[in-house]
Parts: C-alpha cells; sequence; structure tokens
C-alpha cells in the first residue's frame, strides 16, 4: 500500500529526513517510536504533502501511484488521513459543515453524488457514539477553544467518518486521559481491516497495548534504525533509546 | 516563502464579469463644472426653481471646501473639471412608459447583468429601478406599490410629481454642507431612487435600486431618498456595477432615511463597483455619504452592506438615534484583494434616551490590500442609558495586505454604556494545509473559513440577496488564492 524508499527531505534547507524506508501493506499497523526531534512528524508531513517540506531525493508510491507528484488534498482524497500532532483551530468554520465538506469533497473525487444530510447526519451521530465524542462540539467552531483531548478525539473522529485506507496517527496519545485513550484505542481499531493500514507515531507503549502493532520501527536521526515486532516496544519502555545509540555507533544497525 | 503564500497573495486573472460596455446613444453635457453646466442639468431635468437654487447653493459652498485627506487611503489628485456630470441613456421619451419603450440594447445589458425588469419575475417580490449613468431607465411595479399609497420612483421623477414632498426631505438627514462629496453631490445629483412609505403600511415586497456606471470619464452622483412615516416599515436593497476601465471614476452618492415612530427601514447594499485591474489600474473611486435619522421613538434603522468592489471605498453609513427607544445597527462585510482600499465603518449618534446600537463589522483583506474599520460612537448628554456594543473583526489572507480599526468613543452622559470588541486573525498557511489534509483545496478552504467568518453579517440580508453575496465574496477572492 505504502512504499517509501529513500526519502530524503529538508526544511529551510535543514536535512531532516536522510535516507529513510518504510514497506506497509494493507491490513498492517506499524507503529513508529524514536527520540524527540528525530523526524517522526517530518515523515508524516512529507507523506501528507506539507508544502514547507522538500524531498530532495528518494520516492514515495501509495497503492501503486507517485505520491509525491499529487497535491495535498488529492493524497487526502485518495485515501491518506493524518491525524495532527497538533491539530490547529479554524474559528467560524462550523465542525459539522466542515466535516461534510472534507467529505463530499471525497465523494466528488470518487464519482460518487453527495451525500444527503439524513445520511451524513447518520453517519456523524453514528461515528460520535463510536468515539463517544461530546455533540456540542460538533456545533462548534473547528478545534476552536477544545482541549487537547477533545482536539485528538476529534481527529480520530475525522478519520472514522472519512474512512481512510492509511492512516496516519502523529502522537494522538498525548494529552489523552486513560479513559480517552481507551475509546480513541477503540475507535482506530473499529476500522481496522484488511484493506486499511495504519502507522502509529508515539512515544508511549499504553497505545500500542491497545493496538497491538505488527511492527515496530525507531526513527532516529532521520532514518528507521531498528525494526522489530511488538516486543521492541516493550524493550524501548524498558531500556529507553541509549542502548540503540549505542548500537548505532557501533555501526550494528546501519542499513 | 511557501507555496500556500505565494497562492495567497497571487491575485492573477481575477476576472470582473460585470466589466463589458454597452453601446446605446448617451446624451452627455459637456465635462467640467460651473455655474451654466449646473444650469443646463437642472433645465434638462425639468426642475423647479427652489431646486436649481438648492444646486448652485451647494456648488458654491463646495467650491470653498478642500478635498479631505483624513482617510485611511491613497489615490492621485483627482481633477474635478475632467468630469462629466451628466450622461444619459438615450431613450425616445424623457423616461420610457412601457418596457417595450425601452432600448433593446440596454436590456439586453440589464440582462446580462442579471436584472430583469418584466413584472412576470413577480414572484421573487422585488421592485426595480434601474440607474443607469445619470438617470433612472426604468422602475417595476410602481402601479402595484401605488394601491398602497407608496411611492416608488426615481428621483427625478418623483421631483416632478412630489416636489414637496422631496423638499421636505432632500438635505434633511445630510445638508449640503456636510462633507465636500456630500456638497458636490448636492450640486450636480443626477438621479437615484425617491422611496416613501406612507404612515402605517408595510412594504409588502422589497424595494431595489441598481446603478451601473456606463459612460466614460462620468461620475455617477445619485441621491436616494426614503421616507417611512410613523409604524411603516421597507427593506431596500442597493446594487452596482462598473466597466473596466483603465481611468478612475468618481461615484459620491448620498443616501438619506427618514423613519417616524415604531417605523423601520433595513437598508442592504452589495457593492460591486469595477475594482481596477490585477495592477491596480483603473476602478471607482466610491466616496459616499449614507446616512439614516430614527428621528420617531421606537424607530429603527440597520445598515448591511457587503462591499467587494471598487479601487476605494470611503463611507460611513450613519444612523442619528434621535428618537427615544430607537434602534441603529450596522452590518458590513468588506472585502478587499489586489490593490484595493477600503476605510468604511459607521456613525452611531444616540441623542433619545433609551436608544440603542450595535456594529458589526468584518474586514477581510487579500493581496496588497488595506482594510480599515472606522467607526464613531457618540453619547450626547442628553442620550439617558444609551447602549451600544461593538464588534470589529479582521481577516487576513497573506501577508502583504492590511487591517485596520480605528474605534472612536465620545461620550458626554455617564449612563451611557459603550463596549468595543475587537479581533484580528489570519488565514494561515497551517489552517490552509490542515483544509488540504482533509480533501478541501485552498480555494475552498479559503471560501470556507471567509464565509464562516463574515456569516453573522450575511444573516442579515435578504434571502436571496444573502446567496448573491455569497457567490459575489467567493469570486472576488478566486484570483487571491491562485
Ligand atoms: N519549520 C522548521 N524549521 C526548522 N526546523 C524544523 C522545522 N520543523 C521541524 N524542524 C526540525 O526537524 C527536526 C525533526 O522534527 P520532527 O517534528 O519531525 O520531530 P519528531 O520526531 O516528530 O519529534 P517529537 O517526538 O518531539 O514530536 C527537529 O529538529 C525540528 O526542530
Ligand atoms: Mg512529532
Amino acid at each position: 500500500m505504502l512504499s517509501i524508499k529513500n526519502i530524503h527531505a529538508s526544511i529551510d534547507g535543514k536535512q531532516i529526513l536522510k535516507g529513510l524506508n518504510l514497506e506497509v501493506k494493507a491490513g498492517e499497523v506499524h507503529a513508529i517510536m524514536g527520540p524527540n526531534g528525530g523526524g517522526k512528524s517530518t515523515l508524516a508531513s512529507v507523506l501528507a504533502g506539507r508544502p514547507e517540506f522538500e524531498v530532495t531525493d528518494g520516492t514515495a508510491e501509495f497503492e501503486g501511484k507517485d505520491l509525491l507528484e499529487m497535491s495535498p488534498e488529492d493524497r487526502a482524497k485518495e485515501g491518506l488521513f493524518l491525524a495532527f500532532q497538533y491539530p490547529v483551530e479554524i474559528p467560524g468554520v462550523n465542525t459539522t459543515n466542515f466535516i461534510k465538506t472534507a467529505l463530499n469533497e471525497k465523494r466528488k473525487y470518487q464519482g460518487l453524488q453527495p451525500l444527503d444530510s439524513a445520511s451524513f447526519l447518520k453517519l456523524l451521530r453514528e461515528k460520535a457514539a463510536l468515539l463517544e465524542l461530546d455533540k456540542s462540539l460538533l456545533s462548534r467552531s473547528l478545534n476552536e477553544g477544545f482541549s487537547g483531548g477533545e482536539k485528538k478525539r476529534n481527529e480520530i473522529f475525522q478519520m472514522a467518518v472519512l474512512d481512510p485506507k492509511l492512516t496516519i496517527l502523529d502522537e494522538t496519545d498525548s494529552g489523552l486521559d486513560i479513559d480517552a485513550l481507551r475509546i480513541v484505542a477503540k475507535g482506530v481499531n473499529t476500522l481496522r481491516n484488511e484493506s486499511h493500514a495504519i502507522v502509529a507515531i508515539t512515544h508511549y507503549q499504553r497505545l500500542l497495548n491497545y493496538l497491538k502493532p505488527d511492527f515496530v520501527h525507531v526513527l532516529m536521526n532521520g532514518r528507521i534504525v531498528k525494526s522489530g515486532g511488538k516486543e521492541l516496544a516493550l524493550e524501548l519502555e524498558e531500556k529507553g533509546y541509549d542502548f540503540i545509540k549505542e548500537e548505532l555507533k557501533e555501526g550494528l544497525l546501519l542499513n | 516563502m511557501s507555496e500556500g503564500i505565494e497562492l495567497l497573495e497571487e491575485r492573477a486573472n481575477r476576472e470582473y464579469k460585470y466589466g463589458f460596455t454597452t453601446n446605446i446613444e448617451t446624451d452627455t453635457v459637456q465635462k467640467g463644472l460651473s455655474d451654466e453646466i449646473i444650469r443646463l442639468i437642472s433645465a434638462k431635468k425639468n426642475e423647479p426653481e427652489w431646486l436649481l437654487e438648492f444646486r448652485l447653493k451647494a456648488f458654491h459652498h463646495w467650491q470653498t471646501l478642500e478635498m479631505p485627506r483624513w482617510a485611511h487611503v491613497k489615490f492621485p489628485e483627482i481633477d474635478f473639471q475632467d468630469i462629466i456630470y451628466y450622461a444619459a441613456p438615450k431613450t425616445k421619451k424623457a423616461k420610457p412608459g412601457s418596457l417595450d419603450e425601452v432600448d433593446p440594447e440596454l436590456l439586453k445589458t440589464l440582462d446580462k447583468l442579471g436584472i430583469s425588469l418584466k413584472e412576470q419575475k413577480r414572484l421573487s417580490g422585488v421592485a426595480v429601478d434601474v440607474v443607469m449613468d445619470s438617470t433612472s431607465v426604468a422602475t417595476t411595479f410602481q402601479s402595484q406599490l401605488a394601491e398602497k399609497g407608496i411611492i416608488f420612483s426615481s428621483i427625478s421623477e418623483a421631483i416632478q410629481k412630489h416636489p414637496d414632498l422631496v423638499r421636505k426631505y432632500l438635505g434633511s438627514v445630510v445638508p449640503m454642507t456636510d462633507n465636500f462629496f456630500a456638497a458636490l453631490n448636492s450640486a450636480v445629483f443626477t438621479d437615484g431612487s425617491f422611496c416613501y412609505i406612507p404612515k402605517g403600511v408595510r412594504c409588502p415586497m422589497e424595494l431595489s435600486t441598481y446603478f451601473r456606471i456606463n459612460q466614460e470619464n462620468s461620475g455617477q452622483f445619485e441621491r436616494t431618498l426614503i421616507v417611512c412615516e410613523d409604524g411603516a416599515y421597507v427593506s431596500y436593497l442597493e446594487g452596482c456595477t462598473a466597466p473596466r476601465r483603465d481611468d478612475n471614476q468618481l461615484h459620491a452618492a448620498i443616501v438619506e432615511m427618514i423613519a417616524g415612530d415604531n417605523a423601520e427601514i433595513k437598508y442592504s447594499t452589495v457593492q460591486n463597483w469595477y475594482p481596477g485591474d490585477a495592477n491596480g489600474v483603473g476602478g471607482v473611486f466610491n466616496f459616499v455619504t449614507k446616512r439614516g435619522m430614527c428621528r420617531g421613538h421606537h424607530s429603527k434603522i440597520s445598515w448591511t452592506q457587503v462591499e467587494t468592489g471598487s479601487a476605494i471605498t470611503w463611507k460611513y453609513p450613519s444612523v442619528i438615534l434621535k428618537g427615544d427607544y430607537s434602534i441603529g445597527e450596522f452590518y458590513s462585510v468588506a472585502l478587499t484583494t489586489g490593490f484595493q482600499q477600503a476605510d468604511t465603518g459607521t456613525k452611531m449618534q444616540h441623542i433619545g434616551k433609551n436608544t440603542r446600537s450595535r456594529i458589526v463589522s468584518k474586514g477581510i483583506s487579500a493581496g496588497k490590500s488595506q482594510n480599515s474599520y472606522r467607526g464613531l460612537v457618540r453619547a450626547a448628554k442628553t442620550a439617558d442609558n444609551a447602549r451600544n456594543y461593538s464588534q470589529c473583526d479582521s481577516l487576513l489572507l497573506g501577508d502583504k495586505c492590511g487591517a485596520h480599526t480605528f474605534p472612536y468613543i465620545e461620550s458626554k452622559n455617564n449612563t451611557a454604556i459603550i463596549e468595543h470588541e475587537a479581533t484580528t486573525s489570519k488565514i494561515g498557511e497551517d489552517q490552509l494545509f490542515y483544509c488540504q489534509q482533509r480533501g478541501i483545496d485552498p480555494e475552498k478552504a479559503v471560501a470556507l473559513i471567509v464565509t464562516g467568518f463574515a456569516k453573522e453579517v450575511m444573516n442579515n440580508l435578504p434571502m436571496e440577496f444573502a446567496i448573491e453575496a455569497q457567490k459575489l465574496l467567493a469570486v472576488s477572492l478566486e484570483g487571491s488564492v491562485g
């Protein structure tokens, strides 16, 4: 589904991603961990097409299509969803209206008619129930004045409504209380099936306890320096990143 | 600089779809301004002696005045001798009696502008007066309105048919000495609309005037007078466009409104004069004086404006709250793109007791434009318990444009409460990217954000007008996002 080869990316002339490789197949859940500033959010931004980042080398294919050629909105309409680490506030834009616009843009792209109001509201109610989202948020301006946790939950709510093929969660677990984490993880899990893939960027094991990733990668200094199964996450939790840094120094991990 | 900002700042190929001209025979007077020209205009319009005197007095006063410069706008010297002060589409008669007598070219023009004079469009329930350059070319639904005693006609016609009414109210709210442009208008105004709603009558349909500048080098100086007697109600709409031309055209109108006891006037306008091209060449200078007088107790005057056009807009629709318990409202969306400049706002003058006013101003700036809100709230000594609430929000697209807020407050009564809130926000790169990530392209995203921003004002427009205005905002922004 997603094939990233030797990606190099920079911002303001500063090289952040330095030859990153990643293969994600439909149905898989990948966790990406790594120290602060390692380039995890940068990877998410590059995949979503944030214009400030310049890809200087490498390729990224999404379902056989050249992802890097596509506009950010087309990537979204092709089924790539990024749950932002820091969702922005858009004053004046009603949340429901925003999601409806997004959904109908995607449907238009797929050659479908816009969803009629009744079906849309039904869908909205259903997903709001799934994520136990406070419905009053839906009539407010998008993310405006939402608490940190509400913003994160709203991201997953949008994901549930838009039903993407590939979801990138950028620290969706940070800022969620214990109950919210469980609910959000449950929401993500319900969407999980053999045609969806999830890339979860996280610092903590607790999200992975729910998501049970197939693969865990360590992203450090612009590269994936180590990959493993879910036990790698447990090892990291226990030992921190120092042992990887040591291995790196010894040249054991350079791929 | 990132791509998104560039997109925002580009104002390429913005199309002004009303920029065409019409080839119709026009009766004009020579350029320039003098006693003779004013006499000539007055004679052409077969005006009574008092009106000629009114004009000449205004002209002589105007000659003593200097062009004001205090607004936050920049423009070249205007050569007032280089303007044509009278241009009228020629018709077989002074004023066509039926549609068959209207020049077919003119009808075509109106069609293109989306205005139908055919009364079959009755369902839309709007009576229309069309003013092209200096004269009114047609008014619809007159007879039906007359049954209720409502007068809706061009002001020229009203001067002929109801001279006493016109004489009573003309200049009563905006005196000829009010300001430079008011004096100029009083000297040379050529046409405009007159609405008179008698005591206790609720006007059954929207009254609307459509202004169009066609003739090159001509100024447009229309004069609108709306009178609502005690207990009467009217909703009035004004729209305007002008052809695309390289030189600047001057538009200096006056609107006066008077509301009696318990009367209500709702005035809505969508101003879409030609804004000039992408390099800031050409466009209309829109210097307008609009003022309403809440003369009676419990009267209400409400201004709603959507300003998207003109190279320069300089206007402050105002309300004098004279009657006790009277209400003044000002709702405004001003959108500037390219090199447009707008300095607009309102004046609320509280004189009566328990008077209330509300100001909601939404300024949207894109490109290299400058958008200023200027508002004055004044509570006189007599204005016990006066209340004002002002909300001024600015939205910036890109970082080469400017938004400015100049609120002035003068209170001579310590029971008066005046509140002012202002916010400035910017459509950021991050917001656009967020929308894009959800599949919404930047153009739609901007429209979505702007619509949300302007909603409170748009909700005040009559339904059909609101939809038009919504579209106009979207179209006007098209260039500014890429
Ligand atoms: N706009 C920018 N200008 C300059 N440097 C930037 C910019 N954005 C990111 N960086 C740098 O790129 C590096 C990688 O940042 P990134 O946000 O991808 O890290 P991360 O792995 O997501 O970290 P965290 O775990 O803290 O979220 C950091 O050193 C950061 O300072
Ligand atoms: Mg990050």
